[in-house]
């Protein structure tokens, strides 16, 4: 077993016991339910589910930007630095999005303003947050730029004027400029092609590395995960059922979902016929299970996991799950 | 076994306001009966395009289909619609190729009555049932809709419909990009186990080689249009030729942790495939190329047995690291 980090870094982020829910007409549809997370200064934690997992309200609530209604913070603190966002004021709120937080989005096609140039749209970043002229706001722009690799000469096209890759470098470059904390990036990969992908990801960890900028990454795709970050959290059904770094959860996984999800991805390097899928379909969120939300499609359940919730367990790293190792 | 279909230098050009789009050029390849053979590219390689235009759905430019040696590009409207009884699609988004205000029942009964193929519904209904039963379909949802199910669940009726006719080939054109990994696996189960009961032939055509290699028995690559590397699954995963398919693996990210990363990125983006300069459409991005890649065409010739690359310098460069300058 290994011991916890004796020496603690500073916590960018921290997010404790977390609940919210959507209240919509036909019910309580419960997105996250429970969750604690936490990032340290320059590291980056990997959050994996699949869809309906609770991960993009996740982000959400931790930039303070879940629509209201329906969605409602039940529960639970989100720690920026020591300052809890949810008694913030909408205004300290603004401040700290952009200039600590900053986030980027799957699409980039939806995330860039049609009718702006590139160049007056990353301008507007810097002087809402900034108190510079517009030459040195300009100056700024074109440097970051050139950091994601775009020439400063399309400073003045439009967006449609881009590729995939091109835009979602644009939007990295935004989301840097104001130098954040913590960079919230939401599958910014998926609408993109391999060999683009790969770039986009070599980016976001150069870029990392030099701003010791701390990251949380979204995405359902456990290879960009294991080759971009330190830790990971496996979530289903709104809740973390394991999380640890990269090499124990993936080397010693421990939870029956975590390693079903393993067992269902087709490996580049096994040559087995079949694939051995989890079976069924996620839950629903506004009709979650009783017990152990992953009971119904669980390979090892017993009748304790049909009524009762798993406890937290800690074998090298933490899971949740009645059944012990 | 004998050769189901046989493509010869396959073009489909369409016209834009800026001169000729070339999807898809000058491509051939043979497909075995009971075989898949698996298309990877990049967005706007022409994979979707080659997969239409075998079954006519874009009238190809140039080139000829034999299907069980009858060129079905010559047919005439009548013949070809009698022709894809036997010639069949799956799309990508299980969400858009149902009809959401019909049935299930309704819409996998919808090619039964289209080719008369039964007298009376009782008839149908029992072959409804029968193919519900095929692909995991419980009896109970024979009245629901659509919009009631999950993508696996809405896959699983797509296959169901494609199947109603018995038909012998099928283009699955990215039939699981769109669904969970847990959910993922399920329907590449489905495929498989489909295939050997009902001896199907597939054309497999996504973006995710390890999909790619899970379910076929012959890889092409394409770029651009152009067929560049063609060859039985184990020889282009373990002996990639053409310096692009080395790239395109090498981009995939890996969960395996001992792995040595090979960092192999591709610079620059896929180039426009309007009025393209003769000449290997990947020179401009590969490290390798020199003046005899852009002077004319590269021939697809045979360099191992079954083993076909367009690429004039793949021997000589193979194993040598992308550097660039």
């Amino acid at each position: 077993m290994n011991e916890e980090k004796e020496t603690k870094k500073e916590q960018v982020l921290e997010i404790k016991n977390l609940h919210v829910h959507y209240l919509i007409e036909s019910g309580t549809v419960k997105a996250v339910n429970g969750i604690d997370l936490s990032i340290g200064e320059g590291e980056s934690l990997g959050l994996v589910g699949e869809t309906g997992a609770g991960k993009t309200t996740t982000c959400m609530a931790v930039m303070q930007l879940i629509p209201d209604p329906p969605g409602v913070i039940v529960d639970g603190e989100i720690l920026f630095k020591g300052e809890n966002m949810i008694y913030n004021t909408e205004k300290r709120n603004e401040e700290i999005r952009g200039n600590g937080i900053s986030m980027i989005f799957q699409d980039p096609m939806t995330a860039l303003n049609p009718i702006m140039t590139v160049g007056e749209q990353l301008m507007e970043v810097v002087t809402t947050h900034e108190n510079v002229s517009k030459k040195e706001a300009r100056e700024k722009v074109i440097e970051t730029l050139k950091m994601v690799g775009i020439k400063s000469d399309r400073f003045d096209d439009y967006p449609h004027q881009f590729s995939g890759g091109q835009k979602q470098r644009v939007v990295i470059s935004m989301a840097l400029l104001c130098n954040p904390s913590l960079l919230i990036a939401d599958e910014p990969t998926t609408a993109l092609d391999v060999t683009i992908q790969a770039q986009v990801l070599e980016l976001i960890q150069k870029l990392q590395k030099t701003f010791h900028t701390s990251l949380l990454l979204i995405s359902h795709d456990l290879g960009v995960v294991a080759e971009t970050c330190d830790n990971v959290a496996i979530m289903y059904a709104g809740e973390i059922v394991e999380a640890g770094t990269v090499r124990e959860v993936f080397l010693n996984t421990k939870h029956p979902y975590t390693k079903g999800l393993f067992e269902s991805i087709p490996k580049m390097n096994d040559d087995s016929e079949t694939l051995i899928p989890i079976e069924g379909q996620p839950p629903n969120p506004a009709d979650l299970p009783t017990g152990c939300c992953f009971h119904p499609r669980c390979k090892y359940k017993t009748k304790q996991c049909e009524t009762e919730k798993p406890p937290v367990r800690h074998q090298g790293h933490m899971y949740r799950c009645h059944l012990e190792g | 076994m004998s050769t189901l279909l046989e493509v010869k230098n396959l073009n489909k050009y369409f016209k834009v306001a800026s001169g000729e789009l070339h999807a898809v050029d000058n491509v051939s390849f043979a497909i075995e009966e009971g075989e898949t053979l698996g298309i990877v590219g990049e967005s706007g390689c022409g994979k979707s395009t080659l997969g239409r235009a075998i079954l006519r759905l874009h009238e190809p430019t140039a080139g000829r289909i034999l299907f069980e040696g009858m060129d079905v590009a010559s047919f005439d409207e009548e013949d070809m619609r009698q022709m894809r009884q036997h010639m069949q699609i799956i799309f990508q988004d299980p969400y858009a190729s149902l009809n959401p205000r019909m049935t299930i029942s309704q819409s996998i009964e919808e090619p039964l009555i289209a080719f008369k193929i039964y007298k009376t519904e009782a008839e149908r209904r029992k072959r409804v049932e029968e193919l519900m039963e095929l692909v995991g379909l419980s009896a109970r949802v024979y009245n629901s809709y659509p919009h009631e199910f999950d993508g696996g669940r809405r896959q699983r009726v797509v296959i169901a419909r494609a199947l109603a006719v018995n038909p012998k080939f099928i283009v699955c054109d990215e039939p699981v990009s769109a669904l969970d990994v847990s959910v993922q696996a399920q329907i590449l189960n489905l495929m498989m186990e489909l295939q050997k009961k009902l001896k199907l032939t597939y054309i497999f055509i996504s973006h995710d080689l390890s999909v790619v290699r899970h379910i076929s028995d012959h890889v092409g690559v394409m770029y651009l249009g152009k067929l560049v590397e063609l060859a039985p699954k184990k020889e282009i995963f373990n002996r990639p030729l053409h310096p692009y398919t080395n790239a395109l693996l090498a981009a995939i990210p890996s969960i395996n942790l001992e792995q040595e990363k090979k960092k192999l990125i591709l610079q620059g983006e896929i180039s426009s495939p309007i009025n393209p300069p003769p000449g290997c459409r990947f020179a401009v991005r590969c490290p390798f190329a020199t003046d005899c890649c852009t002077a004319s065409d590269p021939e697809f010739v045979e360099v191992f047995p079954g083993h076909f690359v367009a690429c004039p310098r793949c021997i000589e460069v193979q194993g040598k690291k992308f550097v660039y300058e």
